[in-house]
């Protein structure tokens, strides 16, 4: 029986080139001026995941990413480098969802996904930073999780073990599956995209893609579906999804200012510099 | 009953900063909520804890000493701090942003159903109005934290759920001895009530942690590159400055995701949090990430060829020159006059 490998991925503002106009006038971000690409550390993750499949020969990877329509192009891009497909899981009642919510859709996802040895997933998604959903994925299913995984070392017989990367060092931990695995940034990068693949999937869309599409592409030989899941779809009591399923609540929304000095103008002037330096002596801010 | 609780990270038998940092802060908002300050401590040979957290205003020290608990791993602490919390039901649970707080503090959230927010950088008590419901909730814990890249600053509320729990980085909060000889309770936990043989199942094969070499948060000369640097052999300039200066030197995201410095140098909202006595900022432009982790600094000297980089706003000093020209000067003005 295959090894099944899931991999969680997310579409995210590319908040890491922020320009002037990412924020508007009145304080709300401008998603408009940011582009949407592939979560950085799930890029990492898919990297272990192809890994895997490669050296294990029979493995599935596919990729299960929560979003707007739009969001099929993390399913398109992992199929470029080698994934075999995925799902999306898209709906309105997922909309406002915080990390609990998203974790308990995910994990309903994932049971319907039937038989899964391992969920590997970034570390964290750079819209927000949290690192939350992978453990609390983990938690939802009953899973143990390894987090901060920087490599897979080996697996065998039922175990996985992992290097992690932590903060102030390494670790080797070796635990059974299935596993929840979320990757660092520290990890291997995900290999490029593949011509072949990415000329065999370029035309894969969800339902709703094909249908917004002009084009006809009924009896086009690469067409391939990417499935299209909502709430309807998976096993779920409608309290725990989107917002009601979210115990946090954005209270407020501030746009960052910083108050302005009065700054002294210096060259770099001999001079002047001394003088700086003299000063800084004679305050006791040196010395 | 309702009480605030910190979860304790121990090394080697020692308490974690970051842990003492939430502490402090914990102690303020149980005096504000009129509250006990409770502490967890889970792991192995645990009898000097008590003496490290006493002064931090620690009415409550739960202790869950079993060998099988250190190292860290998630489940069973994540099943020790689950029971724990059922029957304690308190108010607000910190922990701190750490490779531990964040592996720990989602699964616990997750168990429980309670909202948790990571990466705080402000913890205040307020109100809050859900106009929908037409109902007004009174001494919420404010989780308050930079969002989008840090672009905009969320104010989080957990209104029906509890604990409410927050993440903090270290280096955030302020470390505070409330008094020496504050004098709380130790409460000894049967870890079998609340840990099964089966969590353990993780298996700690190897481990190597490392005494940070960098002391950023207790430096009050700090010396920071930014990508402006250009190469890591430029920011030897910088480290020339600090060993003139007796400072310390630090680096901004850009500088560390170009190989410039180590990442443990880095400051700002996804590295370290520093308010020196002087910061001087070689080539670093002043992404607001960036100028979170050290507005608090009591003078800033930017140093920048670009007269409108976005830090120059909040210095004291500009120099607009490179850094390649004024630092050498800097150290040759300061060893003149200098005694």
């Amino acid at each position: 029986m295959s090894f099944n490998i899931v991999v969680l991925a997310k579409q995210v503002p590319d908040t890491r080139n922020v320009g002037k106009d990412a924020m508007k006038a009145d304080g709300t971000v401008n998603r408009a001026a940011l582009p949407a690409i592939y979560n950085p550390e799930d890029l990492n993750a898919l990297e272990q995941a192809l890994r895997l499949k490669s050296k294990i020969g029979d493995a599935t990877v596919q990729v299960l990413t929560m979003g707007p329509a739009r969001a099929a192009e993390i399913i398109r891009e992992s199929m470029y480098r080698g994934a075999d497909g995925g799902f999306l899981l898209s709906g309105r009642e997922f909309a406002g969802s915080d990390t609990l919510a998203t974790s308990y859709a995910l994990a309903a996802a994932i049971r319907k996904i039937g038989k899964v040895d391992l969920i590997i997933s970034g570390r964290q998604a750079i819209d927000g930073d949290t690192a939350q959903v992978g453990p609390q994925v983990a938690e939802k299913l009953g899973l143990p999780q390894i987090t901060y995984a920087e490599e897979i070392l080996d697996l065998s017989n039922g175990t996985i073990t992992v290097r992690r990367r932590l903060e102030r060092g390494v670790e080797v931990v070796k635990g059974p599956l299935p596993m929840v695995v979320t990757v660092n940034g520290s990890a291997a990068p995900c290999r490029p995209r593949h011509a072949k693949l990415t000329l065999k999937y370029k035309n894969a869309m969800s339902v709703s893609e094909q249908q917004a599409s002009s084009t006809d592409y009924t009896g086009n030989y690469h067409t391939f579906t990417i499935p299209e899941w909502g709430a309807a779809d998976i096993e779920h009591e409608a309290q725990w999804l989107g917002l009601s399923g979210s115990p946090t609540k954005v209270k407020q929304i501030e746009n960052v200012v910083f108050t302005a000095k009065e700054s002294k103008q210096l060259t770099g002037a001999d001079t002047e510099i001394e003088a700086l330096i003299k000063e800084l002596i004679a305050n006791h801010t040196i010395g | 009953m309702n009480n605030i609780f910190v979860y304790l990270e121990i090394e080697d038998g020692i308490v974690g900063d970051v842990s003492l940092e939430l502490l402090t802060k914990g102690r303020q908002l149980a005096d504000q909520q009129q509250c006990k300050l409770e502490a967890v401590a889970a792991g192995y040979q645990l009898d000097k804890i008590g003496a490290q957290v006493f002064p931090y205003g620690v009415d409550t020290l739960y202790l869950a000493d079993d060998k099988r608990l250190s190292p860290y791993t998630t489940l069973p602490h994540t099943a020790l701090l689950v029971t724990l919390f059922r029957e304690e039901k308190p108010q607000i649970a910190l922990m701190g942003a750490t490779s531990i707080g964040r592996d720990l503090g989602p699964r616990v959230s997750s168990a429980l159903f309670s909202g948790l927010t990571a990466d705080c950088t402000s913890l205040e008590i307020g109100s809050y109005e859900d106009k929908k419901a037409g109902k007004v909730y009174n001494d919420l814990l404010y989780q308050i934290r930079p969002a989008f890249g840090g672009n905009i600053v969320a104010t989080i509320v957990n209104p029906d759920c509890r604990p409410q729990m927050a993440t903090v980085r270290e280096g955030v909060m302020k470390k505070e001895i409330r008094d020496p000889e504050y004098k709380g309770k130790t409460k000894k936990l049967e870890v079998s009530k609340y840990v099964k043989d089966e969590d353990f199942i993780i298996e700690v094969i190897e481990r190597h942690m490392e005494k940070s070499k960098v002391n950023l948060k207790n430096s009050h000369i700090i010396i920071t590159g930014g990508y402006g640097m250009g190469s890591a052999e430029n920011f030897k300039l910088l480290y020339d400055l600090a060993n003139v200066l007796g400072g310390e030197v630090g680096a901004s995201r850009a500088a560390v995701d170009a190989g410039f410095a180590e990442h443990e140098r880095q400051i700002g909202q996804t590295g370290v949090t520093v308010r020196p006595k002087l910061y001087i900022a070689c080539g670093v432009s002043g992404q607001i990430q960036h100028i979170a982790g050290m507005q608090e600094s009591a003078m800033i000297i930017s140093i920048n060829s670009d007269p409108h980089a976005p830090i120059n706003t909040i210095a004291d000093y500009v120099i607009t020159g490179t850094v390649e020209e004024v630092i050498p000067k800097m150290i040759k003005y300061y060893k003149k006059n200098s005694k």
